[in-house]
């Protein structure tokens, strides 16, 4: 099963790479990665993906938070979360397929956000499954590059991740 | 050279860097040498183990320039980890290790990963480059850090001088609390340059919000596991290193006799319970004996403290102790249905959560019924049984001249009392010693358990005996293993240390062996050992006394003589049945505890 793992990181150099490597090391599969500062500087938050059974994933879990700089972790796929990704496109797109990938753009509320006579660069911010659904929409036109984000996550409600 | 010219006790005048006011209180300025120097004078360290290098001279120099902390120069730096580590593993404090950057750094790395999987505390330091050539593929330059990290607690990069107080305050509180572990400081050398002077302060408290390991174990998880414990018809308590670590044997002990059930400790866990005692059924697992698997297998209650379910004890998992309940108690979270599910998992510091479990077993113990009590009498029947096959009995032929390994370990314990630290190496000569040398007290077997290092027995041998230099210290080795840091003779040499080494001589790296007879029709690929060495004369080229066996009729009075040279190393050169095999040995693959070969060619 797929699962969203959010957790808050001592903002220190090295700690990333003992999450990476816990991950190599245990032969645990990472899908997507985001890291970033927080507005609390000494922290980093760091959102990942991984398909894992039950008893995987609490191994998982157990051996990140076992990580000394590991601060706090949550299981976003626990409960009702809110998660988003945001990829840009860059399609080739000259003549009749300009109208038709607007359109489809549109249908998808993702933005063109860069014009060129023979492509457009396209933002979409969603579920990684809405991302997906996107690409598929617009298969019949010849995709040039493709950059996502890789999740990013929290829960919904009142609960929260912090200190 | 130093070391001749002048006693490490030696003193020698500095002068210390100059003192400066901040905000009213007075800060010494001292170099970051200094500064490290200081920091484990804080933390009360007495011996550092070590080879010195470019990255760690200024180090070296610090070091000179005092006297509380002895240094002991190693010949191999694998060397100088393993005796920090059997420093550690005799006394519970942590080890210090110092090596200089790039090959000094790697060849600790085997040393560091033997302490990490046996759960040891040690802390070392090593020398990096300096901080602006890191990364630039500089001279002795290795990325000691990312190399370690599979295999270390933490580890830290000290980015300024200033940072080295706290990161030696947190290294050893790291490498002591919670499950113990190694850590590793990695410091560029112009972090210790000599004229570059920062301010010391050693911090006196330490919380770290990222780190805190369990102490008292859940009340509901303990009160549930006490009736579980109280109803159970066929209990078996299992223990590992953790009660070793833990400090925990006392408590263990007195639980175990009120209860009166049956209790195997596992290769780490030896000591932790008497083993001359008749409630312990030996060890269990891959070489564990019959009737420790066989009531392993058949109990239906399993009590697992500070032990974690390895593959070498569960066998194959799916049959593993197919009747039990689990009850797991142990301070890291992560070895709790890892391997094996636990039905009623306790995360604690294994002394308190017994301690507690205690309090509740003297309050329901006078309730357990008479129906209850004789379930417990029939199990113990059933084991004594199982203990009746006399599983370690040793098949000698009447008058035959050759020495059996298991000899040479009886031997040993009948000439020691039972009350030698005992280190070993890795392979037959080690099962022989956990199952001929019964412990009764903890922190006595010190071997490489998880790691299965060969070259760990002498130099942690040596590390004990820098520890406790008035104790008997023998090194159990083979011809194979002894050759892995046979250069530490040296250091031996250099600090009179009087280890006796008993090197029960296969001329075969025999557990691989042993392994080719049984699994690959005794196509014995690459397990001989081709032109050993003269031990003898090699141990007396060192100025140390050598003495081989051939005859069994010999071996006691040989043992009994190397005993008696209390101040000297003595090496004891024992020649054995080269074809014996350490029974029980597991059937494998796909066997389950109560599978078991008991001799050659002889199944359960
Ligand atoms: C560093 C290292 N290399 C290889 C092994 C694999 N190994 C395990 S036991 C063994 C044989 C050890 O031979 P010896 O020290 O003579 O002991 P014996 O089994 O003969 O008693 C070997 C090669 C190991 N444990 N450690
Ligand atoms: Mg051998």
């Amino acid at each position: 099963m797929r699962r969203i793992i959010s957790l808050l990181l001592e903002n220190e150099a090295g700690a990333l790479s003992r999450v990476i490597g816990l991950f190599a090391q245990r032969n645990y599969n990472i899908e997507t990665l985001t890291v970033a500062p927080t507005d609390d500087a000494t922290l980093s938050r760091l959102t990942l993906t991984t398909v894992a059974g039950d008893d995987q994933i609490e191994q998982i879990t157990k051996q990140l938070n076992k990580l000394i700089e590991v601060v706090k972790l949550i299981d976003l796929t626990d409960g009702e979360h809110i998660e988003r990704e945001l990829m840009l496109i860059k399609v080739k797109s000259s003549g009749a397929q300009r109208a038709e990938i607007k359109r489809t753009s549109d249908i998808f509320r993702a933005q063109i956000v860069d014009v060129t006579p023979n492509a457009y660069t396209i933002q979409l911010t969603g579920t990684s499954e809405k991302l997906d659904a996107f690409i598929r929409a617009i298969s019949g036109s010849t995709v040039l590059e493709v950059v996502r984000s890789g999740v990013s996550g929290l829960a919904r409600g009142e609960k929260v991740l912090t200190l | 050279m130093f070391e001749n010219a002048r006693p490490y006790r030696d003193t020698v005048k500095v002068k210390l860097g100059k003192s400066v006011k901040t905000r009213g209180i007075e800060v010494e300025m001292l170099s970051g040498a200094d500064i490290l120097v200081r920091s484990l004078q804080e933390e009360n360290v007495e011996h550092i183990f070590g080879y010195p290098g470019g990255a760690v001279l200024h180090i070296y120099d610090a070091l000179f320039k005092q006297n509380s902390i002895r240094h002991l120069l190693v010949r191999h730096e694998q060397a100088a980890t393993h005796m920090a580590d059997g420093y550690a593993r005799a006394t519970g404090k942590p080890g210090v290790v110092l090596v200089t950057s790039g090959p000094g750094a790697t060849n600790a790395i085997t040393g560091i990963a033997t302490a990490y999987m046996d759960s040891i505390p040690i802390v070392v330091i090593s020398g990096q480059v300096q901080s602006h050539l890191i990364g630039t593929d500089s001279f002795q330059e290795t990325d000691m850090v990312g190399i370690s990290r599979p295999i270390v607690k933490h580890s830290f990069l000290i980015k300024s001088a200033t940072d080295i107080p706290l990161a030696i305050r947190k290294a050893f509180y790291l490498a002591t609390s919670g499950r113990p572990g190694p850590v590793v400081v990695d410091i560029p050398k112009d972090m210790t340059n000599p004229t570059d002077l920062a301010p010391f302060q050693y911090p006196k408290e330490l919380s770290m919000r990222s780190y805190n390991p369990a102490s008292r174990g859940h009340t509901g998880q303990i009160k549930k596991a006490v009736s579980m414990l109280m109803q159970a018809e066929r209990p078996m308590i299992y223990t590992g290193g953790g009660i070793i670590q833990g400090n925990s044997s006392e408590v263990l002990t007195r639980m175990t006799r009120l209860l009166g059930f049956p209790i195997t400790n596992t290769l780490m866990g030896l000591g932790g319970y008497p083993a001359s005692d008749r409630q312990f059924l030996g060890m269990l697992g891959m070489h564990g004996t019959f009737e420790a698997n066989n009531a392993m297998h058949h109990c239906d209650l399993l009590l697992a403290i500070g032990a974690r379910f390895d593959d070498r004890v569960t066998s194959t998992v799916s049959r593993f102790c197919p009747y039990a309940k689990i009850i797991h108690i142990d301070v890291d979270p992560t070895v709790i249905s890892k391997n094996v599910v636990a039905h009623v998992p306790i995360v604690g510091s294994v002394n308190q959560v017994l301690e507690q479990m205690l309090v509740l077993i003297e309050q329901e113990l006078p309730g357990r019924t008479e129906k209850q009590e004789k379930m417990l009498s029939a199990w113990w029947e059933q084991i004594e049984g199982w203990r009746g096959q006399d599983c370690l009995r040793v098949n000698t032929s009447h008058g035959s001249k050759v020495i059996k390994p298991q000899q040479v370990i009886q031997a040993l314990y009948r000439h020691t009392n039972g009350e030698a630290t005992v280190t070993s190496d890795v392979g037959q000569h080690q099962m022989f010693v956990a199952l001929y040398y019964p412990f009764d007290k903890p922190r006595k077997w010190i071997n490489s358990g998880g790691l299965g290092t060969m070259g760990f027995g002498l130099p942690a041998a040596m590390g004990i005996q820098i520890a406790r230099p008035d104790e008997l210290v023998v090194c159990v080795t083979g011809e194979g293993s002894i050759q892995m840091n046979i250069q530490e003779l040296s250091t031996c040499a250099q600090y009179g240390l009087p280890i006796k080494i008993i090197n029960v001589n296969n001329r075969a790296l025999g557990m691989v062996k042993q392994w080719q007879d049984m699994q690959y029709e005794g196509r014995h690929s690459h397990s001989y050992m081709d032109s050993l060495p003269d031990f003898v004369q090699l141990v007396e080229s060192y100025n140390h006394v050598g003495f081989k066996v051939t005859d069994i009729d010999e071996l006691d009075s040989v043992l009994e003589e190397a005993l008696s040279l209390k101040d000297k190393l003595v090496f004891v050169d024992v020649l054995v049945d080269p074809d014996e095999h350490v029974y029980p040995m597991l059937v494998s693959p796909n066997g389950s505890l109560r599978d078991m070969w008991l001799k050659k060619g002889v199944r359960t």
